[in-house]
């Protein structure tokens, strides 16, 4: 519909352009924000409050909300966030560092099989874990890791995507030389590697590590398939439980907080950030 | 360590290998071995009915035979094609224009890094807790329906979790709500990427804004374009967490929003590994051709 628009005005004034421009901009952000301000709203309501249909002022009922909904609530919402945010933040870790070191192997040393793994890994980049869940379901049950954090966290340290945009990063930031250099002043490589690589390489660990973390943070398929006790389940594990619940029986306002307690700490976050992420998408991706 | 030190420039090189140990390790173990037990699966009749365990048999192909042959894989891929289609002309069509707009100097948009960062937003929500938040709204007795009905656009309630295309359409609106920043920050880095120079003579021929975007952004975008579009169509045959949580795992109404992974995933909980891994077998050779697509792209841009 848009480009209709742009389409029958050529050579319009840029006045009138950028008023298009700014309405269209302004239509979409709200697109992006408006569930969100709904969320916060409803969740500071009551349920009879609910029940009389929507208004845009916040109520009074949040923190009542967030008790009974999420702090004493049927599912263990405070237990899961937890044990979300330690899955997301090892696995962070382990990945770009693992991953970084990879990028290093293959963007400093010289060997036989060089052009092979980075093809290679290049060429499954885009490969989607869900077609291996089978197997690696079978796999984490003979290896009786089933409820265990282990095959949620362990698997990042091979992260293709990941591995990629260090290599890119290293490119332009990295110069051989001052490998060169470490080893004339006596460096082991693994120092090297921790010392000098490591530090150089901290906007694109940073960029990497919160990518790393959202995507774990979110990931419902491969860890709904592994984690069955309660107390070991991750939030999106309990979205989805509270989806099946029965919801006449739920009080609206307590469904609200339990999702805002799961969406509003990423965004809080994210605002923090954001810098860093909007700019860190392109940073390494496809370059033009 | 010691040997490094005091060796020869080749002998540093067998660190490449050493450095490669950790990545090589855990991709064949959790990816490898999986892949081809996954194949090896697929061979087999291996499947619970009530409580009883049928097979593992060997049975060849046939599982990929009773796939094809029952008329539920093409259902689903068909279901899986409509929602991302749905969702993703909206979004590089928005994405384009958003870009277009962005990288545009004459237009010297102001707030564009509050823009970007509202836009780009919604791709980091966790994807199921944003499902479940479409899922109240839209209910029945949610703010949705009662905001139209207050505004008098509706008498009664809209059954949105009712309706074939209300649903899928809502699935479709959340991805595209999901993904269009992201897209636009990438094609807006392609757009940048673009010679100045040619904008300019193109202006000083008299070009206008929307012949320099079809003339010359379209045209120089297109390897970009390619990548964005098999990436996300990649991304498309994934579809899981939206319609899974919005539908409680049914795909209801009469399964019409019932994706590919969503049957997998169904294979996998009922443990018919006979014939969850066949359908993962078959997605891995798709998404394998499509990877090999962007793999191309990759390292034509890369040189």
């Amino acid at each position: 519909m848009n480009t209709t628009v742009k389409k029958k005005s050529k050579g319009l004034p840029i006045g009138a352009r950028r008023a298009i421009a700014y309405a269209v901009l302004i239509l979409v952000s709200f697109l992006c924000i408006v569930w969100f301000y709904i969320l916060f709203i409803n969740a500071t309501r009551s349920k009879g409050e609910l029940t009389r249909g929507f208004t845009p002022i916040p109520s009074t009922h949040l923190i009542e909300n967030l008790r009974d909904g999420v702090f004493h609530g049927t599912l263990p919402f405070v237990r899961g966030m937890l044990n979300s945010l330690f899955i997301a933040s090892c696995s962070a870790v382990l990945c770009t560092y693992f991953s970084t070191m990879t990028a290093y192997a293959i963007h400093v040393y010289n060997f036989k099989f060089k052009k092979f793994i980075s093809a290679f890994i290049l060429a499954v980049m885009m490969i989607p874990t869900q077609v291996t869940a089978l197997g690696f379901l079978q796999l984490v049950g003979k290896m009786k890791l089933e409820n265990n954090f282990i095959p949620l966290i362990i698997p990042s340290i091979a992260a293709p995507v990941t591995y990629f945009y260090m290599k890119q990063y290293m490119e332009s930031t990295l110069p051989l030389s001052l490998i060169e250099a470490a080893r004339i002043d006596g460096s082991g490589e693994f120092r090297t590697f921790n010392t000098i690589t490591i530090p150089l390489m901290r906007p694109a660990i940073a960029v990497q590590a919160i990518f790393t973390f959202v995507s774990s943070w979110n990931n419902y398929f491969t860890p709904a398939l592994i984690l069955h006790k309660d107390k070991m389940k991750t939030l999106p594990i309990l979205i989805a439980q509270l989806r099946s619940a029965d919801f006449l029986k739920f009080n609206m306002g307590h469904v609200y907080a339990a999702i805002a307690f799961s969406i509003f700490p990423v965004i809080v976050v994210y605002l923090i950030l954001s810098k860093f992420i909007v700019g860190g998408t392109t940073l390494g991706g496809v370059k033009g | 360590m010691e040997n490094a030190k005091r060796g020869k420039v080749v002998s540093y090189n067998k660190w490449g290998y050493i450095f490669l140990i950790p990545f090589v390790v855990v991709y064949a173990v959790f990816q490898l071995i999986p892949l081809v037990s996954t194949f090896y699966n697929s061979l087999f009749e291996n499947y619970r009915s009530g409580l009883m365990q049928v097979g593992p048999n060997f049975i060849g192909l046939k599982n990929y035979v009773t796939l094809f042959t029952n008329g539920d894989l093409l259902i689903y891929f068909k279901n899986t094609m409509i929602m991302w289609v749905l969702g993703f002309v909206p979004q590089i069509t928005v994405s384009l224009l958003l870009g277009a707009w962005f990288s545009d100097p004459s237009l010297r948009l102001k707030f564009q890094r509050f823009f970007k960062t509202v836009i780009y937003m919604p791709n980091l929500i966790m994807a199921s807790a944003f499902s479940m938040l479409f899922f109240t709204l839209f209910s029945d007795s949610g703010p949705i329906n009662s905001i139209l009905i207050s505004g008098g656009l509706l008498t009664v309630p809209f059954k949105f979790m009712s309706n074939i295309w209300s649903v899928r359409g809502l699935v479709a609106f959340m991805n595209f709500v999901m993904w269009f920043g992201n897209t636009t920050i990438l094609l807006m880095a392609g757009m940048m990427g673009i010679d100045p120079s040619l904008y300019e003579a193109a202006q000083v021929d008299g070009a206008t804004a929307s012949q320099i975007f079809f003339r010359i952004t379209l045209p120089l975008l297109r390897p970009i374009l390619l990548y964005v579009v098999i990436t996300s169509l990649i991304g498309g045959l994934q579809m899981f967490d939206v319609p899974q949580i919005l539908t409680n795992g049914t795909g209801n109404p009469v399964r019409s929003s019932m994706t590919l992974i969503m049957y997998l995933n169904k294979h996998l909980y009922s443990k018919n590994f006979g014939l969850g891994g066949a359908l993962s077998v078959l997605l891995f050779i798709v998404t394998g051709i499509l990877s090999l697509i962007v793999f191309r792209i990759n390292t034509r841009t890369e040189r």
